[in-house]
């Protein structure tokens, strides 16, 4: 995993293309903990809900607290890992390595996508 | 083998907490560079304690610290604190870091996470900081987030490795009446830590009472059993017993009660830095002789605190006037402190506070407490016991002379043992009483100790007048005290006698001397007659030479006319010579007819 802070998904959000379901980009914030078990295992879920749920229409920034803990500090997050949606709408956290994949998905706004 | 390191430690060096109490207690502290937990119920004292020790480390040892707040707002924790005269808000700028580590109660949890981050960030601030101390502030508010026990487990190890990497004194604060698993976390918390300080609150009759016990402290002595605990301006305080070394300065100086006839009852005084403990029943003017002890400090310029109970101090001052007692300019100097107490809503532990604040303010070198008792009308007795020890402790440390009143049911000075104790701890201890006799009540007073001293085992009948109050002496008739009209009588029928006496004596004296005075008068009436006498018996010389004279002229008129006669004849010859017999006896007679005449 590397470290530091970057963007997973640099590639433009494809909105309204064939997906109602998907209107607006959302964006993340991922607070890791270097490669702490759950760090890893929530870098991985997320990973899995964004292809399946939000395609590419999203753009997520990684930060890894033990190289960045101002960051986390003005950020005012403590507990890792910890997910922070800052837009759209009202910013929501969700802390935990986000293995229910509901809970993920209800705070970020997102409807669940019906299968394939 | 890291067991059996930290089984053994080094040598264990600890860290004043600065909570007044707890650091006797603990024997200096908390441990250093290692951690401590702090378990209680909430509103017991534990962020405060936590706080406390934090603002200690800041202020007077300048050592940098980090309070994590699980539970509370650091603005909140402010706003609690702002009673204390802390400045926390000053602090937080230089000194202590206050961190929110509240989770936001819109944070949704997805599985499991760990405080592999935070301690990350923490880390890091203390290094920026040359953090010494580390406080965990509700930290169950945390692990209940943790989807198992398993979990709390093992974010307790991570936390516990983190610090012990750190070299920073840590106290972890957690709730203990949590859930069952929550009981678990504790449960293993306490198995980490070095030290485990539990807190309890509970009501007794009514009021609350906080209370402290140490349950464990690794390589440590420590004081057992539970402390009661209160809250004052400069935070947390603990009644804790004395240590078991008694360092207090022994004094020869003596201090006077401002009641000459207590004085010399006492041997000169009350030495200097003792404490006396002055019990009564109600009117047996405590408040008077605590008030002329008071009054006598300040005259000699000594910085003084009254403390009292339940009665404002503009009262006291007022009906201490009445018998003779000024302290109303003393009050206005400022040489007079005056605190009065509530005791039906503050408990014990926040008197304690409260004064051990106002010792520390107005330094005094003379106090009363009047009357201590007061504290134990207040939540239980135990922990007002400890309390009054406490304090009288305190003030005996500061070498301050103190005078304590305790309140006692009946005249039975016993009762007070039973009660607070306090008369175990005094060094001197006079009981005033009222003794019921022929009908009366009068107060006694009687000196039951006085260490240090040679007293007057005596009781004497306290006498109370406007002008102040006086020791009467007191008539022992068959082994009996006597007092008031006893006491009266007794005098009277002893004035009386010595009246009897003395009219006796003038008696005696007035019939001597009128017996010396007709002595007198009747050598003066003889010295009269003598006198008397004497002129008689010149007037009889004068008289016998006049008539020897006129005889002798008469004579020789005789003798010429004899002469003449002679020429005429010789028959009057015989005549002659009579009349010159007779003025020859009569002169004889002068003499002794004095004798003869007065003799009877």
């Amino acid at each position: 995993m590397a470290a530091g802070s970057h963007d997973m998904a640099g590639k433009p959000a494809r909105a309204r293309k064939g997906d109602a379901a998907v209107t607006t980009v959302v964006v993340m914030r991922l607070y890791i903990a270097g490669g702490a078990p759950n760090s890893v295992k929530a870098i991985a879920n997320l990973q899995a809900i964004c292809e399946q749920h939000l395609r590419s229409s999203y753009r997520l920034e990684l930060i890894d607290v033990c190289e960045y803990p101002q960051r986390a500090l003005d950020d005012g997050v403590l507990v890792t890992p910890s997910l922070t949606k800052v837009s759209p709408g009202p910013a929501t956290n969700v802390i935990g390595n986000l293995s229910d994949t509901g809970s993920v998905l209800a705070a970020l706004g997102v409807r669940a996508r019906a299968m394939k | 083998m890291a067991a059996r390191s930290r089984a053994a430690p080094k040598t264990l060096s600890k860290v004043a907490t600065g909570v007044s109490g707890f650091d006797e207690l603990s024997r200096g502290g908390l441990p250093r560079n290692r951690t401590s937990l702090l378990l209680g119920g909430p509103g017991t004292g534990k962020t405060v304690f936590a706080l406390q020790a934090l603002v200690n480390a800041a202020r007077i040892r300048r050592q940098p610290g980090i309070f994590v707040a699980f539970e509370e707002h650091p603005a909140q924790i402010f706003e609690n604190a702002a009673t204390f005269d802390w400045r926390l808000p000053a602090l937080a700028k230089d000194g202590i870091f206050f961190l929110n580590a509240q989770l936001s109660p819109a944070a949704v949890q997805s599985g499991d996470f760990d405080l592999g981050g935070m301690l990350a960030i923490l880390g890091a601030k203390k290094r920026e900081l040359g953090a010494q101390w580390i406080v965990f502030d509700g930290i169950d508010v945390l692990l209940a987030l943790l989807p198992d026990p398993g979990a709390a487990m093992r974010e307790i190890y991570r936390l516990r490795d983190w610090l012990s990497n750190n070299d920073l004194t840590a106290i972890i604060t957690t709730k203990t009446d949590s859930d069952e698993s929550a009981a678990v976390n504790y449960g293993f918390l306490q198995f980490m830590v070095d030290c485990v300080i539990r807190f309890d609150r509970r009501l007794e009759q009514s009021i609350p009472v906080r209370k402290l016990e140490i349950t464990k402290y690794r390589g440590s002595d420590f004081a057992a059993g539970e402390f009661p605990l209160g809250f004052g301006p400069a935070g947390m305080v603990v009644a804790a017993p004395e240590m078991a070394e008694i360092r207090h300065e022994a004094s020869r100086e003596r201090v006077s009660t401002g009641f000459a006839a207590l004085d010399s009852m006492l041997g000169g005084g009350l030495l200097r830095g003792s404490s006396t403990l002055i019990t009564g029943a109600p009117g047996t003017s405590k408040t008077t002789l605590s008030g002329l002890f008071a009054e006598s400090a300040c005259r000699r310029g000594e910085r003084t605190l009254y403390v009292s109970f339940d009665e404002g101090g503009e009262r006291i001052r007022r009906n201490l006037t009445s018998v003779g007692i000024e302290l109303d300019a003393h009050f206005k100097s400022g040489l007079l402190r005056m605190y009065s107490g509530r005791t039906d809503q503050v408990n014990p532990e926040e008197h304690l506070a409260r004064i051990t604040a106002l010792l520390r303010e107005h330094r005094p070198r003379c106090i009363v407490i009047d009357p201590l008792s007061a504290i134990a009308k207040t939540g239980a007795l135990s922990s007002a016991r400890a309390i009054c020890n406490r304090l009288i402790y305190r003030v005996r440390d500061e070498n301050i002379t103190a005078v304590i009143t305790a309140l006692v049911d009946g005249d039975d000075p016993q009762a007070e043992a039973t009660a607070l104790q306090i008369s175990t701890i005094a060094d001197s201890w006079i009981h005033l009483s009222y003794l019921v006799h022929g009908g009366e009540r009068n107060r006694a007073l009687t000196i039951v100790k006085s260490r240090g001293t040679q007293h007057s085992n005596q009781v004497r009948e306290l006498v109370l007048s406007a002008s102040g109050p006086a020791l009467a002496d007191v008539y022992s008739s068959g082994g009996e005290v006597l007092m008031g009209t006893l006491r009266w009588e007794k005098e009277a029928e002893e004035s009386a006698r010595k009246q009897r006496r003395r009219d006796e004596y003038g008696r005696k004296r007035r019939e001597l001397e009128s017996a010396e005075a007709d002595i007198a008068a009747r050598i003066a009436a003889l010295q009269l007659e003598l006198d008397r006498q004497r002129a008689e018996l010149a007037l009889y010389a004068r008289d016998d030479e006049a008539r020897q004279a006129s005889s002798g002229r008469l004579k020789n008129e005789r003798k010429r006319l004899r002469s003449v006669a002679a020429a005429a004849g010789t028959a009057s010859a015989p005549a002659r010579q009579r009349t010159a017999r007779t003025s020859t006896a009569a002169r004889r007679n002068g003499n002794g007819g004095r004798e003869s005449r007065h003799g009877g």
